[in-house]
């Protein structure tokens, strides 16, 4: 009877056992992992860079549209970021969502500090960030972006986490730049930068944790922080880049982050015009124009910074072109499928792998070769974040 | 005879007019666009990101035409461009119309 009883709780216990993945073999790490945002669904998908495969999904995750992740500091948890103010602490290795809160009502994306202790999320609506304890989600510091006479908040765009656990981010209506000091997370210091020009959309931070580049849709240039010196203030770059011509329409805002730097050159996007700007990023002088298909989203440089890989707005989002850093010309276009929104390269970049939308594939490519390695089906994908991110400054 | 094919011609403009509102494929094609595309900017749900909120809430106080005025034109100064290179004018009355009675969801068949 006792011995019936026994064996049925090893048998139990070893079922269990096999359910939560946690056999000694099962042991494995997250270098080579990564989500795919399943933008309609409310989910993403769990993706393997090394076998090119979908290996979980994770649901319940609410309003993925313009939806962002970024990585705890040792690459197991992806903070994924929603539109309805969501932000979830999903584990890759579990695929499930571990901590789930609701922090504001319209938010757009986050960065983790540089110690990793703190995972800020910036917003839209109630305008301004907050920052959260990374393991707990406990919030520790909200920082309303109040402007003007202070009872109007500005949507917050381009948050980046810079060295000395600090967050730069951008005030979309209010055309500031605020660096906050996060060194005490309970009192945050605050340093604003004031008239950095009209509506900045977005901003990066270069690999280095140097300088903070907000770029600006409502007048032509990029303000730029120096944040080894940022009593210098800020200095606008690239300004009149359009000289003075009738911008084109802009269907789809582009992106800004650190990986637009590629060697000494930051490639990005111009606004209104279907070029991507050069310029050298020790003199911050433009360098070069390369004419491209449409209006750049994402400018994006290969880790090894030899290529840089475009996508592009609405109605020209069928295509990706590769630019030749070498030459500084485009060498390749690609029609990935129907609407493509995003693009990501494995760890140091022999692959690429491209979402689709309406075409509700991801296509992994040769960087090489330019050849297609594989096809994922995923619903509806946006954006694709690689767990690489946790490691660089930035993101 | 040629009464015959005048009534014939105003037939067919009657016609036009009664069938003036997009086809049910079209329609399909416009929830798309404007979930997905204008979504980009106002949200998938519509309830605003860098643009602002499009439903019905939002809207209700705002001028007809102002709005399908502002679909075909854009907005100078702001994020809004014109969409009149890919929506006629009926199309942008459609849109609007559905917004400010609460826009499909896709794959639904409401009109």
């Amino acid at each position: 009877m006792s011995l019936r009883f026994a064996s049925l709780l090893l048998l139990t216990l070893a079922l269990l056992s096999g359910c939560a993945g946690s056999l000694p073999g099962d042991l494995r790490g997250t270098g080579d992992l990564g989500v795919v945002i399943e933008r309609a669904a409310g989910r993403v998908a769990v993706v393997d860079t090394s076998r090119r495969r979908i290996i979980s999904s994770v649901d319940g995750l609410g309003d993925l549209s313009h939806a962002s992740v970024v990585y705890s500091r040792d690459g197991r948890y992806a903070y994924v970021f929603g539109r309805d103010g969501g932000l979830s602490k999903v584990d890759l290795l579990q695929g499930l969502i571990e901590k789930r809160i609701v922090q504001a009502g319209n938010s757009i994306g986050g960065a983790v500090s540089q110690d990793g202790r703190l995972v800020a999320a910036q917003n839209y609506e109630p305008g301004g960030i907050k920052v959260f304890d990374a393991d707990t989600l406990e919030l520790l510091a909200d920082i309303p972006a109040t402007y003007g006479d202070g009872t109007r908040r500005s949507k917050v765009v381009g948050l980046a986490d810079a060295p000395g656990n600090k967050f730069v981010y951008a005030l979309f209506d209010a055309g500031e730049i605020w660096v906050a000091d996060l060194a005490n997370p309970r009192q945050p210091k605050l340093t604003k930068f004031a008239n950095i020009g009209n509506q900045p959309y977005d901003g990066l931070i270069t690999p280095n944790g140097r300088y903070y580049l907000a770029g600006l849709f409502g007048e032509d240039g990029v303000a730029l922080l120096d944040l080894w010196q940022p009593e210098k203030g800020v200095r606008r770059i690239l300004a009149n880049y359009g000289k003075g011509q009738e911008k084109l329409p802009v269907y789809k805002m582009p992106h800004l982050r650190g990986w637009s730097v590629a060697g000494h050159h930051a490639y990005l996007p111009a606004v209104g015009r279907h070029e991507v700007l050069v310029v050298d990023t020790i003199t911050w002088q433009e360098v070069g124009r390369i004419a491209v298909k449409g209006q750049p989203v994402f400018v994006m440089a290969r880790p090894d910074g030899r290529q840089v890989w475009v996508n592009f707005a609405f109605p020209d989002n069928g295509w990706v072109q590769v630019i030749d850093t070498l030459e500084q010309k485009l060498v390749q276009t690609l029609a990935p499928g129907k609407a493509v929104l995003h693009l990501e390269f494995t760890p140091r970049g022999e692959a690429v792998w491209i979402s689709a939308r309406d075409d509700n594939r991801v296509t992994v490519y040769d960087t090489a070769t330019f050849q297609k390695l594989t096809e994922l089906t995923v619903e509806s994908p946006s954006g694709i974040f690689f767990t690489a991110r946790a490691a660089r400054t930035g993101f | 005879m040629s009464r015959r094919f005048c009534v014939f011609l105003l037939l067919l403009v009657t016609c036009g007019f009664a069938v003036a509102g997009p086809t049910p494929e079209r329609e399909r094609e416009l929830v798309h666009l404007v979930r997905q595309d204008c979504g980009s900017c106002h949200g998938l749900t519509l309830k605003g990101g860098i643009g602002p909120s499009l439903l019905p809430e939002a809207l209700r106080d705002k001028s007809v035409d102002g709005l399908r005025y502002t679909v075909l034109m854009g907005r100078p100064g702001t994020a809004m461009p014109p969409w009149k290179a890919f929506l006629t004018d009926d199309e942008a009355a459609w849109i609007v119309h559905q917004l400010m009675i609460g826009f499909p969801q896709e794959g639904s068949v409401s009109k």
